[in-house]
């Protein structure tokens, strides 16, 4: 893929194999922006024990309440969208600070419109 | 001993193993789908990075998400789930039924018998004493998918200072989330000329990160006493280390992404024979394995890149063992050769009355590559492949009009030039 510049400051993307292909050429020139996925704090779930022992109850889809391994400690995270990148540290950090009351839902609005960006986080994993 | 009966045994409740589980009941049988974990997803819970499902979904989503859209429909379908459930043994040799051994803490051991199993049991990764990396052994050495179940599941950051052996995918993911939760990653050390992940994890987890990337470079010696305190890197020339270059990172971590291995310790003791290229079941045209009735999809036939081509192949999978529990076989099966810079294509056999999909890997990196079909040594196509790389699987559809009138003793041959 190869990108020259106009005349007029436009940017002309030849190569690309599909459309997202110059839409995604032109962004990462100008205003690079990344998906951020990372983790929460679940307060509901409460340590596994040193010797295994289960303190805490998560099930997911599929588990009907059998005894796990080690339960998760952590809820998984994305933004709705991408994130300019100069910025993900900022919106990590506002993740990182953010603990989540279970149960969740796939899909639930752990932070809405971060710092007026229109930029929400959302859990991207159902636990009870 | 609690006694079972399914249609359908499918090991391993990841990707492939939901996916050939619901072709199965959808083509009216009964299944059973066991897993030794607790939960469904087999992998994905625990990759919360994007990217997963554009060809399954049609839209981006994290490992978790791509996982609980299949749960879902296996909840919703008459699958019947056994979860936290060890499978130890598959008695496949001499008898009508199969028999699974398998345990579980809520039922003791359990026998199952049925008619056909699909494995989908995935693949492990491969680990210091794989790739013999000399040196002292202190604490602080993970392989990257453990440390990305420590992150990102259990909440534990393994280390401070990080260096990723090896450029696999898992490896790349891992350097940008060990840099996201406030590690300092220091490099990554490939040993090949050329990166082993795809290179929009190149771009997005290394060069975001000003992370040096040391290709043709060997991990020569791993320091340090109780903890890990660095690792000593030697350049290659011609293939040939230079200890005049060799230098040394400072590090009190060190995650490995050095490869993947199909689990096959079950597949092994049923009998099924093992291809030495992929390390998996060899295949026939509907990806059964050299034991009657016992298929074999996902990343234990051969490791994929991408979930999305787990997910299809297990669905192909799942319908043949539909297929055969119908008493339905192929007429004729032709025979599928890796030719010339093809380090492998599955499956080995092709069905010259139906359209095929092959998975093949390159052995070599180019561009404007071109891929070349021979039957038995006529030429029958070209097509142009683009920039290839080992790293990247390329697939390849090949239907009745490539085939036409090939005999049981016909070859095709696959090869890049």
């Amino acid at each position: 893929m190869s990108i020259k510049e106009n005349v007029d400051g436009t940017l002309a993307v030849s190569g690309n194999r599909c459309p997202r292909g110059s839409a995604y050429a032109v962004e990462e020139l100008r205003s690079p922006k990344r998906m951020v996925t990372a983790t929460c704090r679940l307060a509901s779930v409460a340590a596994c024990a040193e010797d295994g022992t289960k303190t805490g109850q998560t099930v997911h889809p599929g588990q009907k309440g059998q005894p796990g391994l080690c339960d998760p400690r952590r809820v998984p995270v994305r933004s709705s969208v991408p994130c300019p990148k100069e910025r993900v540290h900022e919106l990590l950090v506002a993740i990182y600070a953010r603990t989540v009351q279970g149960p969740v839902k796939c899909g639930d609005v752990v932070i809405e419109n971060w710092m007026g960006t229109g930029i929400d986080v959302v859990a991207s994993r159902s636990l009870e | 001993m609690k006694e079972l009966r399914y249609d359908a045994v499918v090991i391993g409740a990841g990707a492939a193993g939901m996916a050939a589980a619901l072709e199965i009941v959808a083509g009216g049988f009964t299944c059973a789908l066991l897993d030794r974990e607790d939960q469904l997803g087999g992998i994905l819970p625990q990759c919360i990075h994007n990217g997963f499902g554009l060809h399954e979904f049609g839209k981006e989503l994290t490992g978790p998400e791509f996982a609980e859209l299949f749960a879902e429909k296996i909840l919703a379908s008459k699958v019947a789930i056994h979860l936290g459930t060890t499978v130890f043994s598959i008695n496949a040799q001499g008898v009508a039924d199969k028999e699974i051994l398998c345990s579980s803490a809520a039922n003791g051991v359990i026998r199952i018998l049925c008619r056909a199993v699909v494995l989908a049991m995935g693949c492990r990764e491969r680990n210091r004493g794989n790739i013999r990396i000399p040196g002292s052994r202190p604490a602080g050495v993970y392989t990257a998918g453990l440390a990305q179940r420590l992150v990102n599941i259990e909440g534990y950051v393994p280390g401070r200072n990080v260096v990723v052996i090896g450029s696999g995918d898992i490896g790349l993911i891992m350097a940008r989330r060990m840099s996201w939760v406030g590690c300092s990653v220091k490099a990554v050390i490939e040993i090949m000329p050329y990166p082993s992940g795809l290179t929009r994890n190149i771009v997005q987890c290394l060069n975001d990160f000003d992370i040096p990337l040391h290709l043709s470079c060997q991990t020569t010696n791993i320091y340090g006493k109780d903890r890990v305190e660095g690792v000593e890197v030697t350049p290659l020339e011609n293939g040939a280390p230079v200890p005049d270059k060799a230098f040394r990172i400072p590090c009190d971590t060190v995650l490995l992404s050095v490869g993947l291995v199909p689990e096959n310790e079950l597949s092994k003791e049923a009998g099924v024979e093992l291809n030495a290229m992929t390390n998996g079941p060899l295949v026939d045209s509907t990806l059964m394995t050299n034991v009657d009735g016992v298929f074999a999809c996902g990343n234990v036939l051969h490791v994929h890149d991408l979930v999305d081509w787990v997910a299809e192949e297990a669905r192909q999978a799942g319908r043949h063992a539909v297929a055969w529990l119908k008493g339905e076989r192929p007429k004729v099966q032709c025979r599928l050769k890796a030719g010339s810079n093809v380090r492998y294509a599955n499956p080995g056999r092709l069905d010259p009355m139906r359209k095929n999909k092959v998975y093949l890997r390159s052995l070599i990196v180019k561009n404007d590559a071109v891929l070349e079909l021979k039957l038995n040594n006529r030429v029958l196509r070209s097509e142009k492949k683009g920039h290839i790389q080992p790293s990247e699987m390329i697939t390849l559809s090949v239907g009745p009009s490539d085939l036409e009138g090939a005999g049981s003793d016909a070859v095709l041959e696959v090869s890049l030039v």
